[in-house]
């Protein structure tokens, strides 16, 4: 029987997709970090490790917000042991508040160092250094000559990056394979009760490569993500997209 | 602290041993004999001998007139040293620094290792006890200086250990032979009538000098503690060292490169063989036109792998300027330390956590590349106010001394030092309406507090206590404020301190 045009589509576009990286992973492993709906935004709809991510974090509680969201991620993904690396030069993590989502803190290594070009370097060698759960790294820009680099770095030894970027006057693009931007959002508490509910965000994906970007809100319950409004990601609109 | 030392005398080495060897000599007087100059003399003699008239250093045939029934043998050249080999290699139980006196003492450095063995007084019974059970005839004593301790040991009539800086008390009564003096200086003395220590330790230096030399005063300095006495070590400790002089001076990158992995091979090969790694490393470079580079490297654990050594040198390659050329390669390792055998982990695709030998590796190359870099993990301590309550650790291996307090809710961001804020509250102990913070302003929505943190008077005295709120804006941003001191006091005032995420 001859294949239908759309599977022949369907079957092309996974060709390309394994071409660029992205190999579907095995059965055992389909469970994803949890992010719920989130994840189908993605290629395959599994969160993708092994590549590199891009936050933007223009903004003090924007940082915030965003080492919240990521702590989430990186409480998944050292799961299993791993170590994270923290390359930046003005940190200000402040390490015990990582334990709100189920971090060890002991177990992330902090690397502070002064200039720009180094922690680019730094970033570079810890993300050829297989062993890692992951790592982050605090940058102001980045060119896409650079990220190229990164992208090749991670390719070989499949670990997980993350580039904060806080400059934001000219964002350029990169090789990255997902944009974020997460922003606090009001918590909610059931009627009447007094206090600060959970941790509430606004995540959106700003570009994703191969999928569809989105904007959802998420919240951290009892050591878990938990997407607020059960629904699909709506399309954000060209206009509210940022150029690059 | 004051150096000690113990030094053993055996009154009858080898004949002694040659007792071990035939126990039916034991109740024989015996001789060990040597031709000399055409005279057999007598090397050494066992106590039976002795005590019938024969000594060392008179000939066979008079010593056969006094004991007609003296057993002679013949002596065995080498055969003290030899036992005192054997001896000095028993004695490592107790110290690790031994030296032979020859031809009939051994000499001990036990600075420190007295302890172990319930104190000096135990420590001394100990070896005279084991060496005398064994079957030889041995004195010891404990002094703060060989000299001393030589001198007691064979000297010495009262007392075996001579209590710190004592050493002129215990040496006034013996006679100058004890201070180890040449044959000549000895029957100067003798002739001057000097027949204790004390009858010429009160003479000035220079008149001293003048008549029996530096060697005299030498000895006698050292036997007081004046000055230090080198140890000739039956097991010497080698530094962590190794060359590499090349035919022609080196000028080349790939040159140099060759010279720091031959360096390396060598120095790691014994490392490895020993258990051990090196902290640090320098390469000093001796150049043609005499002067001398220098590079150095650090490791965050201790390494011994040839290629993760020799990554950190490369490093530094660029900056070795070989000018005319390099004519000497030296490396040295002045830190070494125990290293961990690590085994090939079978099968870790997820890595090894903080004990994975790449990111000890890669911790390395960045320390070593940018020198500013501040590399650290943070453990909890005991302390209440938040910047107090993590510790920064550089060690990868350091352990959790207390466990992180999940309890407390504790921001995302923390910022350097608390930033003051204007607010508004209405009522004491209420979180605030609202707050300013950079010309911006934050209605609060929600909050939770307060969390009272007491300042910890044992650390900074007395002072104000913080009031801690969690507050949530408009926008949904939460912030961790504080309120210094009690409510509408003269010097309390609100601070921002944290962002939450």
């Amino acid at each position: 029987m001859p294949d239908s045009k759309k599977d022949i589509i369907a079957r092309l576009q996974q060709n390309i997709l394994r071409w660029e990286g992205f190999v579907p992973p095995p059965a055992s492993e389909a469970k994803g970090i949890g992010l719920g709906p989130l994840e189908a935004a993605f290629p395959n709809g599994v969160f993708p490790t092994g590549a590199m991510h891009e936050m933007l974090c223009p903004t003090l509680e924007g940082t915030a917000a965003t080492g919240g969201l990521l702590g989430g991620i990186l409480s998944s993904l050292m799961q299993k042991g791993g170590t994270c690396l923290w390359i930046g030069s003005g940190r200000k993590l402040f390490p015990h508040g990582m334990t709100a989502f189920n971090i060890e803190p002991h177990r992330i290594v902090f690397v502070d160092l002064p200039r720009e070009k180094d922690i680019l370097w730094a970033t570079e060698e810890a993300l050829k250094c297989e062993g890692l759960a992951a790592v982050v790294a605090e940058v102001k820009d980045i060119s896409f000559a650079l990220s190229r680099r990164l992208q090749l770095a991670v390719e070989h030894s499949k670990i997980t990056g993350f580039l904060l970027r806080s400059d934001m006057r000219k964002l350029s693009t990169t090789t990255c394979v997902a944009r974020w931007q997460v922003t606090s959002v009001p918590s909610q508490l059931p009627q009447g009760m007094p206090g600060v509910g959970h941790p509430r965000w606004q995540a959106e994906l700003l570009r994703v490569r191969n999928g569809t970007p989105g904007s959802w809100e998420i919240e951290w319950v009892d050591g878990k993500f938990v997407t607020v409004e059960e629904q699909m990601a709506k399309v954000v609109y060209m206009e509210t997209r940022i150029a690059g | 602290m004051n150096k000690r030392f113990v030094s053993l005398w055996f009154r009858h080495l080898t004949t002694d041993r040659q007792i071990l060897r035939k126990p039916e000599l034991k109740d024989v007087p015996f001789v060990f004999s040597a031709a000399t100059r055409g005279r057999n003399l007598i090397v050494a003699a066992n106590a039976l001998a002795e005590q019938q008239g024969v000594s060392v250093g008179m000939a066979v045939a008079d010593a056969r007139a006094i004991v007609p029934d003296l057993e002679v043998l013949d002596d065995i050249p080498g055969q003290d040293a030899k036992l005192l080999n054997g001896l000095g290699e028993w004695c490592i139980r107790y110290t690790p620094l031994i030296a032979i006196n020859m031809p009939d003492g051994l000499m001990l450095d036990v600075t420190g290792c007295t302890h172990l063995w319930g104190g000096e007084r135990g420590y001394l019974k100990e070896i005279v006890t084991r060496l005398r059970g064994k079957g030889y005839d041995v004195r010891g004593a404990m002094a703060d200086t060989i000299g001393t301790a030589w001198a007691v040991a064979r000297y010495g009539r009262l007392k075996p250990i001579i209590v710190s800086n004592e050493q002129a008390a215990a040496l006034t009564d013996l006679p100058p032979v004890a201070l180890r003096l040449d044959p000549l200086t000895l029957e100067r003395l003798q002739k001057l009538g000097f027949y204790t220590i004390k009858s010429f330790m009160g003479i000035g230096r220079s008149a001293l000098r003048r008549r029996f030399g530096d060697a005299f005063l030498l000895r006698m300095d050292q036997a007081l503690g004046m000055v230090d006495e080198p140890m000739q070590l039956l097991h010497p400790i080698e530094p962590y060292t190794e060359r590499l002089p090349s035919m022609e001076p080196i000028c080349t990158a790939t040159g140099i490169e060759i010279a720091i992995r031959t360096l390396l091979e060598k120095l790691c090969k014994r490392l490895q063989g020993e258990g051990k790694g090196l902290r640090t490393a320098t390469l000093k470079c001796y150049r043609v036109d005499g002067l001398v580079v220098e590079v150095g490297i650090g490791t965050n654990t201790a390494s011994h792998h040839v290629a993760h050594l020799f990554k950190l040198f490369e490093l530094k390659i660029a900056s070795i300027e070989p000018a005319l050329g390099i004519e000497l390669f030296v490396m040295e390792a002045p830190k070494v330390e125990d290293a961990e055998v690590d085994q090939e982990a079978l099968w870790s695709p997820e890595g090894g956590g903080l004990d994975d030998s790449n990111l000890a590796g890669l911790l390395d190359r960045m320390a070593n590349k940018i020198v500013a870099a501040n590399i650290c993990r943070y453990l909890p301590q005991e302390h209440y106010w938040p910047e107090r309550s993590i510790k920064a650790s550089t060690d990868l291996k350091d352990k959790l001394t207390t466990t992180w307090d999940m309890g407390k809710l504790r921001p995302t961001l923390l910022l350097d030092q608390p930033q003051e804020i204007q607010v508004a509250s209405v009522l004491p102990d209420y979180p605030p309406m609202f707050f300013i913070y950079r010309n911006e302003r934050h209605n609060i929505r929600r909050a939770d507090g307060p969390e009272r943190i007491e300042r910890e008077w044992w650390l900074d005295g007395s002072g104000p206590h913080r009031d801690y709120y969690v507050v949530e804006d408009e926008e949904g941003r939460r912030y961790w404020v504080f309120r210094s001191g009690h409510y509408n006091e003269e010097w309390s005032a609100w601070y921002l301190h944290g962002v939450f995420a």
